[in-house]
């Protein structure tokens, strides 16, 4: 698929934006601040670093995305549908009875550009690490980009996951940790603290990238400096704003698990508009 | 025909060695090692294919995740370990990343039962098929003897195409079926006629069930015996016509009651023909230590305990 530079990558994730909002609203519930707040690691992921093709979605030299945090899927849901892995109108469909996009990714359901069902939070960097391994046995040179969420990083077998990946010098895995610092009960540093959090992956023995979650090129680069990175694994520390591009909701963990009803959409969307 | 012992034997012995065999047919075959390695019988396959043997350490929910990853990268990956951790301990991984993707991972649940013996309630697996039978797409192997596990481990790496779960044991049972016998799953295996009650059973206690009946001919109870090794999907018409020819069903497992194998004869039975049933089995309480023919004789999972719930049932 085609590669966007970072001045187009802004209008993409500005309509991205909007269509998490519209099929939040369309389903009267799920993950608005989460989803807003990964928008722009999704946009540079799928129209910048991937090697996909939406017309080819089981192309067996793909890189493969692992979304660990199934909670966030209206943005997977809406970067797919704009990559054209299936038309637009279908987002009206989330967490409908009958719909392809469950409120958690469901693979038996059929829609295309899905890797793995899930939502079980710290599951995902594993089944990453048995794709990565065996991408190497096989002399495979895609890669595996493997999306977190930094309350997540507190389930254990995360780390178990992150023992093994450098164990196996997985240097064709990509982990990225949507750092927002919020999750349902609050902030980070009160639920449960995670700094120094580059220095346990560092200890953990991963190639440590830290960039602004937001800023297109910065995290251009940071795709870039992971995939030539050898003989580890890499890990993107992605500082994000949970809720980014809409300021009424920007850093409110209320907005982790509520969505917009329709006055509240209209008016979300002008805002990501007016910017 | 009369089955005979052909030596003691462990079912984990059969499942390294339908491991080791079916690795050299099937060169995407992987095995996934958490520090139990020979213990759980894998030795058989990462002696012979070290390529295609990857150690995880003492972390199985990641080792679970692992195999999701070679599943859904075109490999068969095979994860054992103890029945108690295989099942329980990281039951929402199976559940999540392999049962609901519907991935074709191999689960061995080894040291299943009580006769694992001195070590005690921690490492006795009794509540695994309870838990593993419940979950949607899983399938569930319980073969009777080492040279059936031998060939259900054939089975599920060959003829399963989703998540599939195949539990044994550590202690030498005796061997008896046929090395030549086909294994088809979900079919049940009648052993021995009878017209008076049926006993179905799975696991190691199905050769006490077979002496149960053999004993039992000679009092002139005409006991029917049949191995049910694959628990999930069920043979319901095997079990069904069963329960009409004999009008009596007893099950016998080496696992709770509650929920566990006789629940699933009993859901066919029900549904179909209800006919007076019982069950021989762990009555919800833990296992403790002790040598395993103490334990299986404490907690009543003996051919001599079969024979009495028989007579029980017959005199109602």
């Amino acid at each position: 698929m085609q590669k966007y530079n970072s001045e187009k990558l802004k209008a993409i994730s500005d309509n991205i934006r909007i269509d998490i909002i519209k099929s939040l609203s369309e389903a009267g519930s799920g993950h608005t601040g989460g989803s807003l707040g990964i928008t722009d690691i999704f946009t540079v992921l799928y129209f910048n670093v991937l090697n996909h093709d939406p017309g080819n979605p089981e192309w067996e030299d793909r890189d493969r995305v692992i979304l660990s945090i199934g909670h966030v899927a209206p943005v997977l849901y809406s970067t797919l549908a704009h990559a054209g892995y299936f038309p637009k109108e279908e987002l009206k469909t989330l967490r409908k009875l009958g719909s392809r996009l469950q409120g958690h990714p469901g693979k038996e359901h059929g829609l295309s550009g899905i890797e793995l069902s899930a939502g079980s939070l710290g599951q995902g960097l594993s089944v990453s690490v048995g794709l990565a391994i065996s991408a190497k046995m096989d002399n495979k040179n895609h890669r595996v980009y493997s999306i977190h969420g930094d309350g997540e990083l507190q389930e254990g077998a995360i780390w178990e996951a992150a023992m093994s990946a450098a164990h196996y010098r997985l240097d064709n895995l990509t982990a990225v940790i949507d750092r927002n610092c919020v999750q349902i009960d609050g902030k980070t540093s009160d639920v449960m603290e995670l700094e120094p959090l580059a220095d346990k992956w560092k200890s953990f023995g991963w190639n440590v990238i830290e960039c602004n979650g937001h800023d297109h090129a910065e995290l251009i680069k940071a795709f870039k400096d992971a995939k030539t990175f050898k003989d580890k694994p890499s890990v993107i520390i992605a500082k994000t704003i949970m809720g980014k591009g809409v300021k009424e909701i920007e850093d409110n963990y209320r907005w982790h698990g509520k969505a917009p009803n329709k006055e509240e959409a209209e008016r979300f969307i002008k805002q990501i508009l007016k910017k | 025909m009369k089955y005979i012992n052909k030596g003691d034997k462990p079912t984990k012995t059969g499942f390294g060695e339908g491991l080791a065999k079916a690795g050299e047919k099937h060169s995407n075959l992987i095995c996934l090692g958490t520090d139990i390695t020979s213990s759980v019988g894998m030795n058989y396959f990462s002696e012979k294919f070290p390529e295609r043997f990857f150690s995880l350490g003492i972390a199985e929910q990641n080792a679970i995740g692992v195999a999701a990853g070679f599943a859904l990268a075109g490999k068969i990956p095979v994860f054992s370990t103890y029945g108690v951790f295989a099942a329980m301990r990281v039951t929402d991984q199976v559940r999540v990343s392999v049962c609901y993707n519907n991935l074709h991972v191999v689960i061995g649940g080894a040291h299943a039962g009580i006769s694992v013996g001195p070590d005690g309630a921690t490492h006795q697996a009794l509540e695994d098929i309870a838990v593993m039978r419940v979950l949607p797409n899983m399938t569930v192997l319980s073969p009777c003897d080492a040279t059936q596990t031998k060939v259900a481990t054939i089975a599920a790496i060959e003829k399963v195409k989703g998540p599939v779960y195949v539990r044994f044991g550590r202690e030498a049972v005796p061997d008896f079926t046929d090395p030549n016998q086909e294994f088809e799953i979900g079919k049940g295996q009648l052993l021995k006629d009878g017209n008076d009650i049926s006993i179905i059973s799975t696991g190691h206690l199905t050769w006490e069930a077979l002496h149960a009946a053999y004993q039992l001919e000679k009092e002139g109870i005409s006991a029917r015996v049949i191995n049910i090794h694959t628990i999930k999907p069920i043979d319901e018409h095997i079990i069904v016509k069963a329960a009409r020819e004999t009008h009596a069903v007893i099950t016998a497992e080496e696992h709770q009651v509650n929920g566990g194998f006789g629940s699933a004869v009993a859901e066919v039975v029900v549904r179909n023909f209800p006919v007076p049933m019982d069950f021989i089995g762990m009555n919800d309480s833990f296992g403790e230590s002790g040598e395993p023919e103490e334990l299986m004789q404490k907690y009543g999972m003996t051919a001599a305990s079969v024979i009495e719930k028989v007579k029980k049932i017959l005199s109602l």
